[in-house]
């Protein structure tokens, strides 16, 4: 069976990610940092649906370990799932250049070093898939979390790139745009329910986007429809705007 | 996130800041870190164990830690539910060695309530199966315990209502089961004399329960369905199902979509109902092959079913008296049926001989219905209370909502010991439900937010 790799494994979101595709028998290999603490789950996908999940240290913000991280895996992986991300503080980010640059780092710099990396072990194999989880507050700085919109911003416009130039190596990419979801992340903001994804919602989606070989999903299909509403509105009236 | 959180009862409802949590490191930081809280699973006991203005929720912390096909050896945290066990177990040829009649309970709550199912005088109760634990204490340390390390730490873990701590890791062992189906018998009883007389001639059985029509009375008061069960051989399965015979059942689930008004449960529609239920089965006795799921989980088929008894909600009253009790057994059906407090699901059980610390069972007759919450319904639960109290019996904290301190005190035996171990693993008292705070278990310090619970009915 195909191994999917799931780099950032300890988040809501990629927990619901491994589960969906260990359930329908992929194998699993789970990156993350403090991978140990994954050893739980780890033992849960193997015993639940009898396949081989593996633990491996991973660390986004450590470029210069992502090499020998990719060349370590034993398979190497067919699906590569890039799910972390780190939202941060907007208001602390503003005058804190370590928390600014940590959201830059992680949702961006950490991504493409990684996926770099996987891009061209799958061209020179000439197969693969590589999804990328992104974020609609990468379609429109707004000014309540601009530095994490503009680094998703960033890792969506790299994601169509890559997509382009790897199709015409046989290796598709998909770019994963959820909304709200209700995680970790989020715990504690009030999120409009109607409009907030559950993790299993996301993992699904996510299953299904990659089956059909998807270019770019969002994960509450009316969400597409609601940034097209923001993009549209001018600049001159959005600057006035409070979001 | 802060929000309003109930019991399967829907009485009373609390507004509550529950977290959840997948890593232990981060659950025993909170633990550590916070004034008062109280551990919560499915929010699948009745009443208000479970219920404060800080929960710790189990659900997510639901991971298999490992399972021994050949020993039956089962290892999880605390969180998971029955239903996923069974999920995992049964097709290798296992199945739960006690289960009560939902299987949406996690496993730390089928321990802190130490439930008990239809195989009690022949299995005991859930905890004696179990090997180990490992309980997250209020000060954020961790202590593993069993029968025979940390006993004190065990015994007090079982049946006490979460008051010791959060369980977080569990093992324990499976039961060997050959098929999935269970070989069940139901017979027929035309009043009580005789259900009671069928529980003795049929104590062999390792499943047996009876649902009992609380209502009828004269020749007929007491009448009953005793149903009986065994785990089916592959040789009593016909060829259909001998070809895969450790099978899941379908899920096949329908959802109760909405609160009924209370008006609709009433004496009159209650009593048409149990004629009817007793009404179909034609025979005096009836024996068939079926899967383990209507057997044991016959409501689960229907999600949200307790939104049947309205928005006010229900209440659970179970009770336990001693063998020799049978005159209070009947006094009080008859209190219930003077009053019609007749419900769907009224079941008679037998217990066999249990001695624990502060556990429910105790061998003799439990009876459980659900009543709909409604004016007037406290008092009269409250002179059924002195009822089971003067025949030595007691009442099962998982479904209660509403008894008086002095009636848990004169019920459990062991409370002094029970509550001198809860001081000495949680000294300052931060484990707290409005339960226990009720029962005057621990000691309240802050005022919880109730919305409804201060209602007087």
């Amino acid at each position: 069976m195909p191994t999917v790799l799931i780099l950032g494994a300890s988040s809501d979101m990629a927990v619901a990610i491994a589960k969906k595709f260990a359930s329908e028998g992929f194998d699993i290999q789970l990156a993350a940092r403090n991978s140990s603490r994954l050893q739980p789950l780890q033992s849960d996908l193997s015993i639940r649906y009898n396949i081989t999940a593996t633990l491996h240290e991973f660390d986004a913000e450590k470029e210069e370990s992502h090499e020998v991280f990719f060349s370590s895996l034993q398979p190497g992986p067919d699906i590569t799932i890039c799910v972390f991300g780190y939202l941060g503080e907007q208001k602390k980010a503003e005058s804190d250049w370590k928390e600014c640059s940590r959201i830059i780092q992680v949702n961006y710099t950490g991504a493409v070093s990684i996926l770099n990396i996987v891009a061209n072990s799958y061209v020179d194999a000439g197969k693969g898939i590589i999804a990328g989880i992104s974020s609609v507050a990468g379609e429109r700085g707004r000014q309540s979390n601009y530095v994490y919109g503009s680094a998703k911003a960033g890792f969506t416009a790299y994601l169509s790139g890559l997509r382009n130039r790897l199709f015409h190596h046989k290796v598709h990419v998909l770019s994963v745009q959820p909304g709200f979801v209700y995680t970790r992340m989020t715990e504690g903001m009030p999120l409009p329910k109607p409009l907030t994804a559950k993790p299993e919602e996301v993992a699904t989606v996510v299953y299904k986007a990659i089956l059909k070989k998807k270019n770019v999903v969002y994960v509450k299909w009316f969400w597409r429809w609601i940034m097209l509403i923001i993009k549209s509105i001018p600049e001159f009236m959005f600057k006035k705007l409070k979001l | 996130m802060k929000k309003d959180i109930a019991n399967w009862g829907n009485y009373p409802v609390m507004e509550s800041d529950e977290q959840n949590f997948i890593m232990l490191d981060d659950m025993a930081r909170y633990v550590r870190n916070t004034e008062t809280f109280i551990p919560r699973g499915n929010g699948r006991c009745y009443g208000d164990a479970s219920l404060a203005g800080n929960t710790v929720c189990t659900v997510k912390f639901d991971k298999i830690l490992s399972f021994d096909a050949a020993t039956g050896v089962f290892e999880c945290q605390s969180g998971i539910t029955l239903d996923q066990v069974l999920e995992v177990v049964v097709p290798k040829g296992w199945f739960l060695p006690v289960t009560p009649g939902t299987k949406f309970i996690t496993i730390g709550g089928a321990i802190a309530s130490d439930v008990h199912g239809k195989n009690h005088h022949i299995d005991g109760c859930f905890s004696h199966h179990v090997e180990e634990m490992d309980i997250l204490l209020a000060d954020g340390n961790i202590i593993t315990c069993g029968p025979g390390l940390h006993t004190d730490l065990f015994e007090a873990t079982c049946g006490g209502m979460g008051l010791t701590g959060v369980i977080t890791r569990v093992r324990f062992r499976l039961k060997k089961i050959e098929t999935s189906y269970i070989r069940q018998k139901q017979v027929k009883a035309a009043n009580l004399e005789e259900v009671i007389r069928l529980f003795e001639k049929y104590k062999d059985y390792t499943y047996s329960v009876a649902w009992i029509d609380c209502l009828k009375k004269g020749k007929g008061f007491g009448r009953s369905i005793l149903i009986l069960g065994e785990h089916a051989n592959l040789s009593d399965l016909d060829a259909k199902q001998q070809s895969a015979p450790l099978q899941l059942p379908k899920k096949k689930q329908i959802t109760f979509p909405f609160n009924l008004p209370s008006w609709v449960l009433n004496r009159f529609t209650v009593k048409a109902f149990n004629f009817l239920y007793y009404g179909k089965n034609f025979k005096k006795e009836i024996n068939n092959t079926v899967s383990y799921e209507p057997f044991f989980y016959p409501l689960d088929a229907i999600l949200h079913w307790n939104r049947g008894y309205g928005r006010k909600g229900f209440i659970q009253y179970q009770f336990v008296v001693p063998m020799e009790a049978k005159q209070g057994l009947i006094e009080i059906l008859q209190r219930i049926s003077d009053k019609g407090l007749g419900s769907f699901l009224a079941v008679l059980k037998i217990f066999g001989s249990q001695d624990s610390l502060i556990g429910f069972p105790m061998e003799g007759y439990t009876l459980a219905l659900d009543i709909p919450v409604r004016k007037g319904l406290f008092e009269i639960l409250d002179e059924l209370d002195r009822i089971v109290l003067q025949y030595g019996g007691r009442l099962y904290m998982s479904k209660d909502a509403r008894m008086r301190p002095e009636v848990l005190k004169a019920g459990y035996q062991h409370l002094p010991q029970f509550l001198s171990i809860v001081k000495k693993y949680d000294p300052h008292g931060k484990i707290r439900s409005m339960q226990s705070d009720r029962l005057g278990l621990t000691s309240q310090v802050d005022t919880p937010v109730y919305t409804h619970a201060n209602t007087t009915y």
